[in-house]
């Protein structure tokens, strides 16, 4: 419970501390503001304040199905990513965007012409097979799905990349659009190419929402969900089918090379937030379409940058925040919690060093003096008065002339540690078959750690014992919840 | 084989017939015949590759069969799979999977809830049933990394019994948990046992498989022997599942897979 209560603690003023310098920093660009406009009028940066604003309002076409185009895939690929990453299916999404391509080039031989519906059939049936090869190679053959994957994709690719090449050479001015497959071209994006990202979109959406439990059960637990008689085969395929058609629909933006980012990079954002499934489907559909928006945005901007990889940065971008800034697993919050710990482990020490200097005389005085401490703890006067210092600045001490008094706080917390550590002590010597000697060294990482329930639980089963192993007295609970009679009646 | 089941007129609650299983062309099964009345608590005994996973696969159509048949109340599988019950192997899936103990114990339910519904507060009140049934019930909203390898087991069980079955297959229900879980597992399996269910329990330990089980199923390859623990347990029997008898047969079936493969 003290530790929990710790982390709680630790988090908030964590979140405080993130928070103060989110404002510094906001009321940094506030100031910066005036100096932009001051300079933007006629500037550069004016220019693209401009442009942005030209952006934001949607006005052009172009930029209104790119927007949409963006927003619909990102969203689309972060929803079946997240399905994807949970069931460990990442490198699936790299073979499906690779095999799709001589699907892309034989939709184009359909009717000669970049015709969005022909080239969405191709595209997706060619991803098909690909996958219905990978897994006949590893039902049939010893080779693992890594292998079967890798070989898959590279195959897939090369007969693509020779089939396009092929069509490059053909008299058809219209093929020049086919090379934006590889590296994404979202600028190419038009009304026919939204109205088929519109119906994948649709279509995904409502398969989740209708079949949720079924791919939940299927992605969790296939053979289980098949002994129920569930159709885990059927939603299996289905999913893999919808996989290719939101592989196939961020193609044209985003390239063959970079597709399968779009389904792992937002799924693994949300993977790191939360552990919740449902939230983890909607926040990577909702970082998919963020992603997807930021890198029009962007490419917008600076339209010498292609979109594709701009959205592939942004959704970096989200990826590396939620490792740096993660509320649980994030980098900061870990070496945040562990300063505070050891931080805490060295204060909590100190109280219990006063503790056993002054148990020696049973309380009599209502301090203890620097240089008892510092022979107690066999370290020098100033080692010792900076941890005293410590103390005071945390409110566990006070410190007047060389001596520290234990403030209310501080004795508790002091006869709590000596507490914990005596009756683990105690535990283990009585209820573990510890020799006494061997159980100092567990007591001092234990008494730190333990609960207010695990304590009242060793209390309880050690009959509330008043005497350590080695024959001290152990504080009990009651009596730390009564006025620190250190503080109350010192004489001083 | 009990007598009652010598009376046509009510089939076995479980009959295999003749069922062969084959992984590329080596047999795992070979022509296991089996029936099996209600009520009985069934011990799978038998050495590592003897097949055993996969009997209880190969009953419930999870795994491709090569010959033979099985029948459930004299119907296949297909038929009546909402009233079998089934615990998987604990290392058969994910435990990081983002999901709670009670998602997990639902999943009991969904065969029953039917496509495109979601479970209703009933199935709810059935799932938290049967984790106090496993007494994990306070773990009820706990992320199912957070569990040890017996609450694990529990969370697996509890999720078969909420299947409300009336036909149990167990793969190895006590690997890797602490005696005092496999203690309250027994119970559990011995109260289904008495209300009339029919368990099938893959099980390792020969000395607690002679206090657990009603019957035994001596498998290897084929079936060694089948009957009450008293009868079965027998050292010469044992010898003939473990080696001896069967290493001919055995080596067959190795040839027979070589072959295959070398096709």
């Amino acid at each position: 419970m003290n530790r929990t209560v710790c982390g709680g603690f630790s988090g908030r003023r964590f979140g405080a501390l993130v928070i103060g310098r989110g404002l510094a920093v906001l009321a940094a660009a506030a100031l910066l503001v005036p100096w932009v406009q001051a300079q933007g009028t006629a500037g550069a940066l004016g220019g693209e304040m401009a442009q942005a604003w030209r952006f934001l309002r949607l006005e052009d076409p172009a930029v209104r199905y790119v927007v949409w185009g963006t927003l619909l895939l990102g969203t689309t690929c972060g929803l079946l990513g997240g399905f994807m990453v949970v069931r460990r299916m990442a490198l699936v999404g790299d073979a499906l965007s690779h095999a799709v391509l001589p699907g892309v080039a034989v939709g184009f031989l359909w009717n000669m012409s970049r015709d969005p519906v022909a080239i969405f059939v191709g595209a997706t049936i060619a991803g098909l097979i690909g996958t219905a090869f990978v897994s006949a190679l590893t039902r049939t053959t010893r080779l693992k799905e890594d292998a079967a994957l890798g070989l898959v994709l590279a195959s897939f690719f090369a007969v693509g990349l020779c089939l396009l090449s092929l069509i490059q050479r053909l008299p058809s001015a219209q093929s020049a659009g086919l090379s934006h497959f590889l590296f994404g071209q979202a600028a190419t994006i038009g009304p026919e190419d939204i109205r088929v990202m519109a119906v994948v979109a649709a279509v995904v959406i409502l398969f989740v929402l209708a079949l949720y439990k079924e791919l939940v059960a299927v992605a969790f637990d296939a053979a289980f969900a098949r002994s129920q008689g569930l159709p885990a085969a059927v939603v299996h395929h289905a999913f893999m089918f919808l996989l290719a058609a939101a592989v196939v629909i961020a193609l044209q933006a985003v390239g063959v090379v970079l597709v399968s980012a779009l389904l792992v990079t937002p799924a693994a954002t949300a993977y790191l937030l939360t552990r919740s499934l449902p939230r983890l489907l909607l926040y990577s559909a909702l970082l998919g379409g963020a992603a997807g928006l930021a890198g029009a945005f962007l490419s917008f901007l600076g339209p010498a940058l292609p979109t594709g990889p701009l959205i592939v940065i942004a959704a970096s971008v989200w990826f590396g925040v939620a490792v740096l800034f993660g509320p649980r697993e994030g980098w900061c919050i870990r070496l945040w919690r562990r300063r505070v710990g050891v931080g805490r482990t060295r204060r909590e020490n100190t109280l219990k060093s006063m503790y056993h200097v002054a148990e020696v005389d049973g309380f009599a005085r209502a301090g203890v003096t620097l240089e008892e401490l510092a022979a107690r703890r066999r370290e020098t006067v100033e080692e010792v008065r900076r941890l005293g210092v410590e103390l005071r600045s945390h409110g566990l001490a006070r410190l007047e002339r060389e001596v520290l008094y234990f403030t209310p706080e501080g004795r508790r917390r002091a006869g709590e540690i000596v507490r914990n550590h005596r009756l683990w002590e105690l535990y283990l010597t009585q209820s573990a078959n510890f020799a006494p000697d061997h159980v100092h060294d567990h007591a001092e990482n234990i008494e730190h750690v333990l609960g207010e329930a695990v304590v009242r639980e060793l209390e309880r089963r050690l009959n509330h014992a008043r005497w350590d192993p080695h024959g001290r007295i152990i504080p009990s609970s009651s009596e730390l919840e009564r006025p620190a009679p250190l503080e109350g009646g010192g004489l001083r | 084989m009990p007598s009652s089941l010598s009376t046509p007129a009510i089939p076995p609650v479980l009959e295999i017939h003749d069922l062969t299983v084959a992984y590329r062309r080596k047999p795992v099964l070979w022509g296991v015949d089996l029936a099996v009345g209600p009520g009985q608590l069934v011990g799978i005994i038998g050495p590592n590759g003897a097949g055993k996973s996969t009997l209880i696969k190969a009953c419930m159509g999870l795994t491709p069969v090569q010959g033979g048949w099985v029948r459930f109340w004299g119907r296949p599988f297909a038929e009546v799979c909402s009233r079998v019950g089934y615990v998987p192997q604990r290392e058969t899936v994910d435990w990081d999977f983002p999901v709670s103990v009670m998602d997990v114990v639902l999943m009991g339910r969904y065969g029953r809830i039917g496509l495109f519904r979601r479970p209703s507060r009933a199935d709810r009140e059935v799932a938290r049933a049967c984790l106090e049934q496993v007494q994990l019930l306070p773990y009820a909203d706990r992320q199912i990394s957070n569990l040890s390898g017996g609450q694990q087991q529990r969370v697996f069980l509890a999720r078969a019994l909420a299947q409300e079955a009336e036909v149990y297959f167990m793969d190895e229900p006590f690997a890797g948990v602490d005696a005092a879980t496999e203690a309250s597992i027994v119970v559990v399996l011995r109260t289904l046992r008495d209300r009339g269910c029919t368990l099938f329990v893959v099980h390792h330990d020969l000395p607690t498989a002679r206090q657990y089980f009603d019957r035994l199923l001596l498998l290897n390859l084929n079936v060694v022997a089948f009957g009450p623990t008293a009868e079965v347990f027998t050292a010469d029997l044992l010898q003939r599942t473990y080696g001896g008898r069967l290493t001919l047969l055995s080596e067959v079936a190795q040839a027979l897979g070589a072959q295959g493969g070398s096709r």
